[in-house]
C-alpha cells in the first residue's frame, strides 16, 4: 500500500477517536500560563484518554520539568505532549517480522473474548497473501458458536486455507496436525486462532499452554509469534490482561483493535512503559485493509489532536 | 483497593487531626484519594467529578468532621453514594409489559458480547417465565455472526429465525416480528450488529430498526473491561435510541467494572443483568451493593457464598457434618472437599471475592501459588488402599513411598498431608468438645491449636 495513503487511513481513523481529546487540550490552553492548575487539567486530559492514573501523572511530571511556568499556546502544548507520548512508544512500534527460516512461522493469536483475533487474523492472512506469501489459518476456536465458519469465510475472501476441526475439538490437537500439514503443503506462515478466554481463568489458560507444548512436538521452536490482540476501549484492566498472558504463554506481541471508534487507546501508553512489549499493528476498521503498522508520532500525534 | 483505600485515608485524617479541627480542605484531600481510586476502576472522568460532588456535599452536612473515625466514615459515605448511583439495592427485571410477540432490542460495540448475551436471555426467559422465544440475527457484517445466533438457539433450545440471504437487516426485523406473530412467540430477540457510536450510518440503520419494530427493551450491551470511552459510547447509544436498560458482561472477569457506575450515571437506565461466564446458564440479575463493593474493591461475600452453594453438593456436605459430629472424619472425606473446593474455581478466584482478602492475594500471587496443589493432595489420596483412608494412623514409611510413587509425589507431599488431615481432625475434636456453648463463648479462636490464634492470622483486617 502506498505510504501517503496509509498516513491519510490512519489519521482519518485517528481522527474521529482524537476529537474529544484534541478539543479538550485547545479548551484547556488556549494561551496560558503553565501552571499547576493547567497541568492538573492536562492531565485529567490524559486519564480521560485512558492513560491511567499513574502514566498520566508520569507525562505531566516529565513535562512539568521541561515548561513549567512559561506562555504557550495550544499548538505548542499539543506538539510538547505528542513528542512526549511518541518518545514512550516509539521503542514499541515494530512491526511484525515473519522468519524466513521457519517454515512454516507459526504465528499463535490470543486475547480475552470480543478483542478481535478472527477478523486480525483475516487481515494478516490477506496482507500475507497480498505480499505473495501462503499463509495457513488453523480454526483453534473450537468453543464459540460459528467461530470456525467465522473464520472460514475469511479463509474464502483471502483465499488461504483453513485447517478446521470438529466442534468442541481439542485446539491443540487440531494445531497439531496443522502445522504437520503446512509443513507437508510447504505453507511458510500458520495462523493459530484460539477461542477469546479471560485471563483469570486458569483452566482456560492451562489449555493455551497446552496448545503451544502439543505444537512443539512438530516444531521445537514454535510459535514463532505469541501475538495479544487488544480491544482499544478497555481500560486499566488492560495490564492485568497482558500481564497474565505474557507469563503464561510469552507473548511476543501486541495488536491493538477497534482504534476507528471513539475510544482512544491509551492504555498502550501504560503498557509500552509496564512491559515494553511490541506493539506491531492497530486496527481501524472491519475490512481486510483496515490493519495498519503501529506508528509512534503519528498516534502520538493523533492522539492529541495535531 | 477498598482496604487501601481505606487505609489512605486514614493516613490522611491522622496527620490532619494533630493539628485540631478538620476543615473543608481536608475533607477535600480526602477526596482527592477517592477520586483517584475510582479512576484506576475506570470509572469515566465525568462521573468520577460529579460522584466526588456528591460525596462532599454529604460528607460536609453530615458528622465527618466531628467523627472520632472520619476516614471510615466516608468509606461508608462513598459506599451508600456508589450503591445508589448504581441503581439502589435490589435488581430490575427485563420488561415484560408489553403485547406479544414483545420485541427486544440488543445493541453495543464490536465484540461486546451482544450475540452470546441474546442467547442468554433467551434460555433464562424460557426457563424462569416459560416464555416462547425466537432468536434473530440481524448481523449482516460479521461473517458467520448469522449462523453463531443460531447455534447458540440450538444450543439453548430456542427457536431462532430461518436465516434468509441477502435480506437487510430492517427486512430480517420486519420478517422476525411477522414470524413471531404467526407463529405465537411471546418475545422476539432481535441481535444487531456491532457498531461504533460515532458510525452514522450504522446507527441510522439501528435507529431504522428500532422504529420498524418499536422494541420493550432496547438493551446495551457492554463489556465490563471498558473504560473511559464507557461515557461516549452510552450517551451516544441513548441519544440516538433511548436505551431501557444495560448488560453488563465479562463480570466473570478480574475487572473492577467502574464502567457500571459511568454507564448508569449517563443514561440514568437500569444496569439489569450481567453475564458471568461463557455458558449460557451464566447471566444473572444486578446487585448494585454486590457491585459497589468490587468497584470499590471490597470484594463480594455474597458472590462467594452464592457460588459455594451453586457448586457444593448439598447432601455430600451433609453426610460430612454428620460424619465430623461423630468424630469420624476420614481421608475418604477430606478427598470430597478437596473436590468440592476444586469445584468452585481457582483459590485467587475465591479469596478475590473475600474482602480484605487483597493483600493476601497479591502475595498467593508473587508467591505463584500453585493451583495444581489440590489436584495433587486428590492424587495422594488416590493413590491410598480404602483402608489407608479409613484408618490414616496405618501409613508409615514403606506405604509413604508406595503413596508417594503411585500418586507422583514425594514422600514430603505425603507427610504435609497426613499433617493437614491431623490438624482438620484435632480441630473437629475440640469442636466436638466444646460444643455449641463453647463455640459461642470462645468464637472460632477456641479451634484454632494453641499459638495459631494470633499468629497465623493473614494480614489485612481479617475476615
Amino acid at each position: 500500500m502506498a505510504l501517503g495513503g496509509f498516513f491519510s487511513r490512519l489519521k482519518e481513523g485517528l481522527s474521529r477517536s482524537t476529537q474529544k481529546l484534541g478539543g479538550g487540550i485547545t479548551a484547556v490552553f488556549v494561551r496560558r500560563r503553565l501552571d499547576d492548575a493547567a497541568l492538573d487539567e492536562l492531565e485529567e486530559v490524559l486519564i480521560g484518554a485512558d492513560l491511567g492514573t499513574e502514566a498520566a501523572a508520569r507525562v505531566i511530571a516529565a513535562f512539568r520539568r521541561s515548561r513549567f511556568g512559561k506562555e504557550v499556546t495550544d499548538q505548542e502544548v499539543k506538539e510538547a505532549l505528542a513528542e512526549e507520548i511518541a518518545a514512550i512508544l516509539r521503542p514499541v512500534a515494530r512491526p511484525l517480522e515473519l522468519d524466513p527460516a521457519h517454515r512454516p512461522h507459526v504465528v499463535l493469536v490470543v486475547g480475552v473474548n470480543g478483542t478481535g483475533k478472527t477478523t486480525t487474523i483475516g487481515k494478516l492472512a490477506q496482507l500475507w497473501h497480498e505480499q505473495g506469501r501462503r499463509p495457513m489459518l488453523v480454526a483453534g476456536d473450537t468453543f464459540r458458536a460459528a467461530a470456525v465458519e467465522q473464520l472460514q469465510i475469511w479463509g474464502q475472501r483471502t483465499s488461504c486455507p483453513v485447517v478446521a476441526g470438529a466442534p468442541e475439538a481439542d485446539a491443540a490437537g487440531l494445531a497439531f496436525d496443522a502445522l504437520g500439514r503446512a509443513r507437508t503443503d510447504g505453507n511458510d506462515v500458520l495462523l493459530v486462532d484460539t477461542a477469546g478466554r479471560l485471563h483469570n481463568k486458569s483452566v482456560l489458560m492451562d489449555e493455551l499452554a497446552k496448545i503451544i507444548r502439543v505444537m512443539r512436538k512438530q516444531d521445537p521452536t514454535a510459535p514463532h509469534s505469541v501475538l495479544l490482540v487488544l480491544d482499544a476501549t478497555t481500560g486499566q484492566n488492560a495490564i492485568q490482561q497482558v500481564k497474565v498472558f505474557k507469563e503464561m504463554v510469552a507473548v511476543t506481541g501486541l495488536i491493538v483493535t477497534k482504534l476507528d471508534g471513539s475510544a482512544r487507546g491509551g492504555i498502550v501508553v501504560a503498557l509500552a512503559e509496564s512491559f515494553g512489549l511490541p506493539v506491531h499493528a492497530v486496527g481501524v476498521g472491519e475490512q481486510a485493509a483496515d490493519l495498519r503498522p503501529f506508528d509512534a508520532t503519528d498516534f502520538a500525534r493523533g492522539l492529541v489532536g495535531l | 483497593m477498598f482496604e487501601a483505600l481505606s487505609d489512605k485515608l486514614s493516613g490522611v485524617f491522622d496527620r490532619l487531626r494533630t493539628r485540631g479541627a478538620l476543615s473543608e480542605t481536608d475533607v477535600g484531600e480526602a477526596l482527592r484519594e477517592v477520586r483517584l481510586a475510582l479512576l484506576d476502576a475506570d470509572v469515566a472522568l465525568p462521573v468520577v467529578r460529579d460522584f466526588i460532588a456528591k460525596v462532599r456535599e454529604r460528607a460536609l452536612s453530615t458528622e465527618v468532621l466531628g467523627s472520632v473515625t472520619p476516614g471510615q466514615q466516608i468509606v461508608k459515605i462513598v459506599n451508600d453514594v456508589m450503591v445508589a448511583e448504581l441503581g439502589g439495592e435490589g435488581a430490575v427485571p427485563l420488561n415484560l409489559n408489553a403485547a406479544a410477540p414483545i420485541p427486544m432490542l440488543m445493541v453495543g460495540l464490536q465484540g461486546s458480547g451482544k450475540t452470546t448475551t441474546a442467547g442468554k436471555i433467551a434460555l433464562r426467559l424460557k426457563e424462569r417465565v416459560r416464555k416462547r422465544v425466537l432468536l434473530a440475527s440481524l448481523d449482516t457484517q460479521r461473517p458467520a455472526a448469522q449462523l453463531q445466533l443460531a447455534q447458540l438457539g440450538e444450543r439453548a433450545g430456542v427457536p431462532s429465525l430461518p436465516i434468509v440471504a441477502g435480506q437487510t437487516p430492517v427486512q430480517i426485523a420486519l420478517r422476525a416480528m411477522e414470524t413471531g406473530r404467526r407463529e405465537g412467540f411471546d418475545v422476539v430477540i432481535l441481535d444487531t450488529a456491532g457498531r461504533l457510536s460515532i458510525d452514522e450510518a450504522l446507527m441510522e440503520e439501528v435507529k431504522a430498526i428500532r422504529t420498524a419494530t418499536n422494541p420493550a427493551e432496547t438493551l446495551l450491551v457492554v463489556d465490563a473491561m471498558t473504560g473511559q470511552d464507557a461515557v461516549n459510547t452510552a450517551r451516544a447509544f441513548h441519544e440516538a435510541l433511548g436505551i431501557t436498560g444495560i448488560v453488563l458482561t465479562r463480570m466473570d472477569g478480574d475487572a473492577r467494572g467502574g464502567a457500571a457506575l459511568s454507564m448508569r450515571a449517563v443514561t440514568g437506565a437500569p444496569i439489569k443483568l450481567m453475564g458471568l461466564g461463557e455458558k449460557l446458564d451464566a447471566l444473572e440479575e444486578f446487585h448494585p451493593e454486590r457491585v459497589a463493593g468490587r468497584i470499590l474493591g471490597m470484594g463480594d461475600i455474597v458472590g462467594l457464598v452464592e457460588k459455594a452453594g451453586e457448586t457444593i453438593d448439598q447432601d455430600e456436605a451433609e453426610k460430612l457434618a454428620a460424619k465430623m459430629a461423630r468424630g469420624k472424619f476420614d481421608l475418604e472425606d477430606l478427598a470430597a472437599q478437596l473436590r468440592q473446593i476444586g469445584r468452585m474455581g481457582s483459590l485467587s478466584g475465591i479469596l478475590g471475592m473475600l474482602p480484605g482478602m487483597g493483600k493476601v492475594k497479591a502475595q498467593l500471587d508473587d508467591a505463584k501459588l500453585d493451583p495444581k496443589i489440590l489436584k495433587r493432595q486428590e492424587a495422594i489420596i488416590s493413590s491410598m488402599t480404602p483402608k489407608e483412608r479409613r484408618a490414616p494412623d496405618i501409613i508409615k514409611a514403606s506405604r509413604k513411598k508406595r503413596i508417594a510413587s503411585g500418586s507422583g509425589t514425594t514422600v514430603q507431599d505425603v507427610n504435609k498431608l497426613l499433617k493437614q488431615f491431623d490438624d482438620m481432625s484435632a480441630m473437629m475434636k475440640r469442636m466436638n468438645k466444646l460444643g455449641q456453648k463453647g463455640l459461642m463463648r470462645h468464637g472460632l479462636s477456641a479451634l484454632l491449636p494453641k499459638g495459631m490464634a494470633q499468629g497465623n492470622r493473614p494480614p489485612g483486617r481479617g475476615f
